[in-house]
């Protein structure tokens, strides 16, 4: 604690608190801007962030539900958000259940074992997940495209594919887990298999109850990832109901047809989950994309 | 840290356990279907012609049913699957990239040799002279195709044809057989052959000979009759004009004698090719290296941009007399919180121009209407805009961690020279943290380098560059660029888009090489 103070402390705090203030005005009104579009009438209406013409047409067509305009025509939802919803959350919640698995298996010999190569792979996993997995599309569509041809739910258009596609993107979780068991003492399993153990049951029944937390954590990362996925999503997926969210919300605004009121609710629909899930979240994110200098 | 070897290499028994005998033996079981499904894979697509996929599968194979298979590899088997998902989805899509960035493999040479001669054999051609006037026939519910030749004697010596009843689904093949008479009753008018048109053009009618009809006008079928014929030395023969398709293995086409290519072809090695394309064809090189260009750029003053705010707020949340600081901090970094995917999409509206919030106020406050989305230059700037709300808070993020392991006695000291708060910023903080927050720089700026999502979703690469033989634009990174060249647009060119890609990695695994040699710390 700083003993020596300026005197001019109290000018400045308050200007402090200027600077901050306006700074994160700036910063939330797009948000903001968003909730308030998402009830105005029409999809081009401008007006104060309050809305004076208050409706709930665009999130009636959100949800799906076909909305009565008050002349008597009938809206059909343009796009069916909740089944992008749906398809966003399927693949993401099997996806990180499988990169939880994979990664949690890994990260225990990582961190308790010794064996060949050890080190060699650890640092190789870093290099290879700084390539997005962009610059590969074409490879990975070639790959998807013949192992449809054998394996028709594995092909392009599926979620099987996009589901194994991102199996690649395991080293930064392997990273977090693996830095999470070094912490915990190992004595407790050592004891166990003193007592006849295995390696596998020590693993099962004295580790991983210990590590719940971070699992967690590493979940709603993955999670978190997948429901953002954008360019693998858009080459391997291409019907409308095969869509997910993050390839499916920009139709919205296609050059041609802006639906700015029905984007709105969509996103601020979809998008509020995510937002509050990642805040809660939070510290442990940040802390996993920080360490080892790369960033998801 | 210690290591567990207690269950490697010993011998093992027979559990007492069933419970745990049957897991083994399920383990055991999974592990047997999953190494012969992979081989059936490696069988697939060697039958296949697809060599490099069949190579893939056998190493993932034998190395499951090794890894699986010796007790003494036992710490292997944990780490195997996650090394198998990044081997076929990271590293094999790397090695084959490459690998297509030597080929021409397109969209006009897509599938394989075989496919193609077998597509060229199936094309068919109208006899000449010979064609037939069709009528329908109602028979029940069913209709009949009855035929008559137009002119001559007709084929096969029959004049007159008359068709198996057509199926509610019909689709494919129809047998027909000569006759001597139409069949009784009313011949449909022209109005039911045109309800009826797509099915009868998906149609394909058999003489007892095998001679095929198809349908050539709403009168009248003709019979189709292979257009090539294969030859023993790989070339084909055009039966229509007697001329010689031979297959070009340097270019991946059949040509004709007058060196004409003919579509589709197949891919093949074209060694360098691609690569000398983007240092020499003008068309190209132009778009490549201000794409190039301005990547650097872009992600550069990202990161410079984002770390200035980011540093800035640090520096003031730091600040020991502020109150309300969870709140302002919570608040800075919704940004990172809200899904990129719809952040962006929410710029891309307020950004319109003819109706976008932005442009609203700025027409009130000083009357201008900015093009945000046709001039090159504003483009340009709102990406960094846009990019900088993004991106500001990770730097804060780091910024904050970093700033609190500085000891506090140096501002002390600071304090009692008389230094203020700028001094304390420019002279202590930045160059503390500097060093430590270099690796995390690079890889930001690796990232931004690769920052497709935002170009793809706000700007699409727009507004063009004009003249480019290939899709380009003046705000397209090279992985956008690289998207675009290789999945829009007709010209689809695979190779080319994995050559640029093959660029791109080795810049990656240099900026890599050089965040590896750099001390890393943890925030």
């Amino acid at each position: 604690m700083a003993m020596v103070q300026p005197r001019s402390i109290r000018t400045r705090k308050l200007g402090a608190h200027f600077a901050l203030a306006g700074f994160v005005t700036l910063v939330v009104f797009p948000l903001l801007l968003v909730i308030s579009i998402s009830f105005r009438e029409g999809n081009f209406a401008t007006g104060n962030l309050i809305p004076e013409r208050f409706s709930l047409e665009h999130w009636a067509l959100a949800f799906g539900i076909p909305w009565e305009r008050p002349d008597g025509s009938v809206v059909q939802p343009p796009f069916p958000v909740l089944l992008w919803l749906w398809n966003s959350i399927k693949v993401a919640v099997v996806s990180s259940l499988m990169i939880l698995l994979l990664s949690t298996t890994s990260a225990y010999a990582f961190a308790r074992m010794r064996f060949k190569g050890k080190a060699p792979i650890l640092k190789g996993m870093l290099i290879f997940q700084m390539f997005p997995a962009v610059l590969s599309l074409v490879a990975l569509y070639a790959l998807f495209d013949r192992l449809g041809q054998l394996v028709p739910w594995l092909g392009i258009n599926t979620h099987g594919a996009l589901i194994l596609a991102s199996l690649g993107a395991v080293a930064l979780h392997i990273w977090t887990i693996k830095g999470y068991f070094e912490s915990i003492d190992g004595s407790l399993e050592e004891a166990a298999m003193v007592d006849g153990a295995s390696t596998w049951q020590a693993f099962r029944h004295i580790l991983l109850p210990l590590s719940v937390p971070i699992l967690m954590v590493v979940f709603i990362l993955a999670f978190i990832m997948s429901i953002m996925e954008y360019p693998m999503a858009s080459v391997l997926l291409l019907d409308e109901s095969k869509l997910t969210l993050a390839v499916g919300a920009q139709q919205y605004l296609a050059d041609h047809n802006q639906r700015w009121g029905d984007f709105a609710a969509a996103a601020v629909l979809s998008g509020l989950p995510i937002t509050i899930a990642f805040l809660l979240c939070q510290r442990w994110i940040v802390g996993g994309l920080t360490s080892g200098g790369v960033k998801g | 840290m210690y290591t567990t070897n207690a269950s490697r290499g010993l011998p093992r028994h027979r559990s007492r356990y069933p419970a745990e005998r049957y897991t083994r033996w399920t383990m055991r079981a999974l592990m047997a279907v999953l190494v012969l499904s992979t081989l059936w894979l490696v069988v697939a697509f060697h039958l296949r012609g697809q060599w490099m996929f069949a190579l893939l599968f056998l190493v993932l194979g034998a190395s499951l049913a090794i890894v699986f298979g010796k007790r003494t590899l036992m710490s292997h088997r944990y780490v195997f699957p996650a090394l198998a998902g990044m081997g076929v989805f990271v590293i094999f899509p790397l090695i084959y990239t490459v690998g297509i960035s030597f080929s021409n493999y397109s969209s006009s040479n897509l599938l394989s040799e075989e496919r193609v001669r077998a597509q060229f054999l199936e094309q068919t051609y109208q006899a000449e002279g010979v064609a037939f006037d069709f009528q329908l026939y109602r028979e029940g519910d069913r209709i009949r195709l009855y035929l008559e030749a137009k002119s001559g004697a007709g084929l096969e010596g029959a004049r007159r044809l008359i068709s198996e009843p057509l199926g509610k689904a019909g689709k494919g093949k129809l047998a027909v057989r000569p006759t001597d008479a139409p069949p009784p009753g009313e011949a449909l008018g022209l109005r039911e052959v045109i309800a009826n048109r797509d099915r009868l053009q998906a149609l394909t009618l058999e003489t007892p000979d095998g001679t095929e009809l198809s349908m050539v006008g709403l009168r009248s079928f003709a019979p189709m009759l292979p257009r090539y014929q294969e030859n023993s030395d790989g070339s084909l023969t055009d039966l229509r004009d007697g001329g010689v398709l031979t297959p070009d293995q340097e270019n991946g086409f059949f040509v004709t004698e007058s060196g004409e290519r003919l579509t589709p072809g197949w891919p093949v090695a074209v060694g360098l090719d691609n690569y000398t394309r983007i240092f020499a064809d003008p068309d190209i090189r132009g778009p490549f290296l201000q794409i190039f260009v301005w990547t650097f750029v872009f992600a550069g003053l990202t990161v410079v941009f984002t770390l200035a705010v980011g540093f800035v707020l640090a520096s003031l949340l730091q600040w020991d007399q502020l109150k309300g600081k969870a709140i302002y901090r919570t608040l800075l970094i919704l940004p990172y919180a809200v899904p990129a995917f719809i952040s962006i999409l929410i710029f891309k509206g307020m950004f319109n121009q003819n109706y976008g919030e932005i442009n609203l106020i700025l027409e009130n406050l000083f009357g201008i209407r900015p093009e945000w989305f046709t001039d090159p230059w504003l483009a340009r700037t709102m990406l960094l805009i846009v990019n900088t709300w993004l991106g500001y808070p990770y730097m804060l993020l780091l910024c904050m961690g970093l700033i609190q392991s500085i000891p506090r006695d140096l501002y002390e000291a600071s304090a009692v020279d008389g230094g203020g708060p700028l001094v304390n910023m420019f002279r202590i903080t930045l160059p503390l943290i500097l060093k430590p927050l270099t690796p995390l720089l690079i890889a930001a700026f690796a990232f931004n380098f690769n920052n497709f999502v935002l170009i793809a979703l706000l700007t699409g690469g727009s507004p063009d560059i004009l003249g480019a033989s290939t899709p380009a634009g003046t705000t397209d990174l090279l992985v956008s660029y690289t998207y675009r060249i290789a999945f829009q647009d007709a010209g689809q060119n695979f190779g080319l888009a994995a050559a640029i890609a093959t660029l791109i990695f080795l810049l990656v695994v240099g900026l890599s090489l050089l965040n590896l040699r750099l001390p890393k710390v943890k925030v």
